[in-house]
């Protein structure tokens, strides 16, 4: 079979353009890396150069490429070993010369060009056991979305391959650092999840903190010193415009956080220096408080299902995680180790939570299952903080900042087997990463 | 004493900017703290204790009457210290009426940026309660905080950290904002 998708604005269409006979599933199931805890062998992937019009060929190539390898989970056979020279993208697959190079998995793929449109088709073979995987797809874009294309293209991929939801075709909005450290000019902007493709979604006149992509990714929370004071406002992504959803003088509001059906946000707001958890419906305005206590509430995350918020507070005496139901109750508290927590993030799966906690004078991110056990430290640094999720709930982005007067924060990920820690490759310091959904 | 002389020159200098926001021929390579700095010009210079200005200005109240306190790590109560600085800036401020202030708390850099913007604005609280207990009407004073966003040093040691651990108070002349 093969399906066909087009890239349209918020727009995803699938066709099927033809039934050609597909041979059966090998008896022991398909092509699959199963990751684990343990050491992962990666899979040997070869992706041969892509037919069709060879400048965008190339570059849609290297992106499916750089988007494997870069979970850690697959090595590219490099193109010096390959002994297969297939003339075009229709040619029968030689899978006695994959084997040969030892290739677990193949990709081919075709990237035609017409004017501003452009269509990718890609398939995948799994190679000793001489068949393909999976439907062959074509994704239509326009030629200024080709990275997209390309993602889906390893998105669909790393799906067959791992059996998990993709996630390679989602953004990350951040905040850009630049200047000295006692005077930090910060920016917000919009990458694809891998650095690439920035858009700049405020000037640097005012200070802002910590964006936060709605579910739908179409809008972004953050806090704002414009008026002087932090206050929250929203940011529509598609006109690069906001609005203040907080003005109250009297009250600081930061640490907003979308609800999964994005009309709520929860956020902290802290009148006579002392801070609590708020709820807010986007649309009216109207709002109340979750928590009322003497103590910090702070960094709220909703449940995937909306019903729960886990947040930080030191009623303790230290600041712990606690989850609270949104129609009042006590609080319970989940974080019970040495050491301070904060950050929590409620996973996309629903299971786990990830958080920043500080033991002595390191720094970690750490995840953690909902009623706080399985704790399991991924990272250790100086200054790591604020996790936030890929769309699949397997990886977590994260600031890392180095010491000193001349540190700076970078942005890096780790997948949550604590394997594959890695810097984003980005020219300039940059903090408070928030991943965004996978798109359509 | 050549100090004594110039101290007052300068003072009188900063009273009138326009007058020497414009330098005098540059004959002798000598450093001039007022250079390139236009009509609005500001002392640029390192004299030891700062620019004193007129006891009833922003200045004066910077470099005189004290304007930060510092806190102890993941304190937020005042020290016998800094309830010192904190009953001369009340005093101050009663004695000029005419001035607002706005308490920024901040807090080092070994926090997550959310609990720091909690924990500076407890800070500045603390600040405003102490100014309130001592007279200064509530509605002259706001806060906010900067959490770990403003250091005022920036090394990542104590040395720094105990610096910027702290409450500044910035007064302004006519309650601009407030």
């Amino acid at each position: 079979m093969f399906h066909k998708l087009t890239l349209a604005p918020a727009l995803a269409a699938i066709l099927v353009l033809g039934a050609p006979a597909l041979p059966a599933m090998a008896q022991s199931g398909p092509l699959r890396i199963e990751i684990t805890d343990g050491v992962i062998e990666p899979m040997s992937i070869a992706i041969p150069a892509f037919h069709g019009d060879a400048e965008l060929a190339a570059r849609v190539r290297q992106v499916v490429a750089d988007n494997l390898t870069g979970t850690g989970l697959f090595r590219e056979i490099p193109a010096e070993a390959h002994t297969a020279r297939p003339a075009s993208f229709a040619d029968a697959v030689s899978y006695e010369e994959w084997r040969a190079v030892n290739a677990q998995a193949l990709v081919t793929a075709e990237v035609t060009r017409v004017g501003e449109d452009i269509s990718v088709r890609f398939r995948l073979f799994d190679v000793f056991s001489g068949q393909p995987q999976g439907d062959g797809m074509q994704f239509d874009a326009r030629a200024a979305d080709w990275r997209r294309a390309a993602h889906k293209i390893a998105d669909q991929i790393y799906a067959r391959l791992t059996g998990e939801r993709p996630y390679f075709d989602s953004r990350v909005a951040f905040v850009q650092e630049t200047g000295p450290k006692n005077a930090r000019i910060k920016r917000i902007g919009v990458m694809d999840y891998d650095g690439a493709n920035i858009r700049w979604m405020t000037d640097s006149a005012s200070l802002v903190l910590a964006p936060k992509f709605s579910p739908d990714g179409r809008q972004i929370l953050f806090t704002s010193y414009d008026s002087g004071f932090p206050q929250i406002r929203l940011l529509d992504v598609a006109s690069v415009t906001s609005r203040p959803l907080t003005q109250d003088a009297g009250a600081m509001a930061f640490a907003p956080a979308f609800s999964p059906d994005g009309r709520r946000i929860a956020y902290s707001r802290e009148q006579g220096g002392n801070s609590d958890i708020w709820l807010m419906d986007v649309a009216t305005g109207g709002q109340r408080p979750l928590t009322n206590a003497p103590s910090i509430e702070t960094s709220p995350s909703f449940s995937p299902d909306g019903s729960r918020i886990v947040f930080e507070s030191d009623r303790s005496g230290t600041p712990q995680l606690y989850i609270m139901g949104l129609d009042g109750g006590e609080p319970q508290r989940i974080s019970f180790g040495d050491g301070r927590y904060g950050t929590p993030v409620w996973s996309p799966r629903g299971d786990m939570i990830a958080f920043t906690k500080r033991i002595g004078d390191r720094f970690h991110i750490g995840v953690m299952r909902t009623d706080g056990s399985g704790e399991k430290m991924l990272t250790e640094s100086f200054l790591d903080e604020g996790p936030t999720w890929a769309p699949n709930g397997r990886v977590v982005m994260f600031t890392r900042v180095t010491p000193g007067g001349t540190g700076e924060p970078r942005l890096h990920s780790v997948d949550i087997t604590g394997r594959n820690m890695r810097p984003l490759q980005l020219e300039f310091a940059a903090s408070d990463p928030s991943w965004g959904p996978l798109l359509p | 004493m050549t100090h004594a002389a110039t101290k007052p020159a300068l003072i009188a200098c900063l009273l009138a900017l326009a007058a020497c926001a414009q330098p005098a021929p540059p004959a002798p390579p000598v450093i001039d703290p007022y250079a390139q700095t236009g009509a609005g010009a500001v002392f640029q210079g390192n004299l030891p204790g700062g620019v004193i200005g007129v006891e009833g200005s922003a200045q004066f109240f910077r470099a005189q009457v004290g304007d930060t306190v510092l806190f102890p790590a993941d304190q937020t109560a005042l020290t016998p210290e800094a309830r010192a600085v904190l009953t001369r800036q009340a005093a101050w401020l009663n004695r000029h009426g005419n001035f607002t202030a706005i308490i920024q708390g901040h807090a080092e850099e070994t926090g997550t940026r959310e609990y720091n913007l909690a924990l500076g604005a407890r800070r500045a609280s603390a600040v405003q309660e102490y100014l309130v207990a001592q007279g200064v009407a509530p509605g002259r004073i706001r806060t906010l905080s900067f959490g770990k966003e403003r250091p005022a040093e920036v090394c990542s040691d104590e040395s720094c950290y105990a610096r910027n651990r702290r409450a500044v108070t910035v007064v302004s002349d006519g309650g601009a904002g407030l």
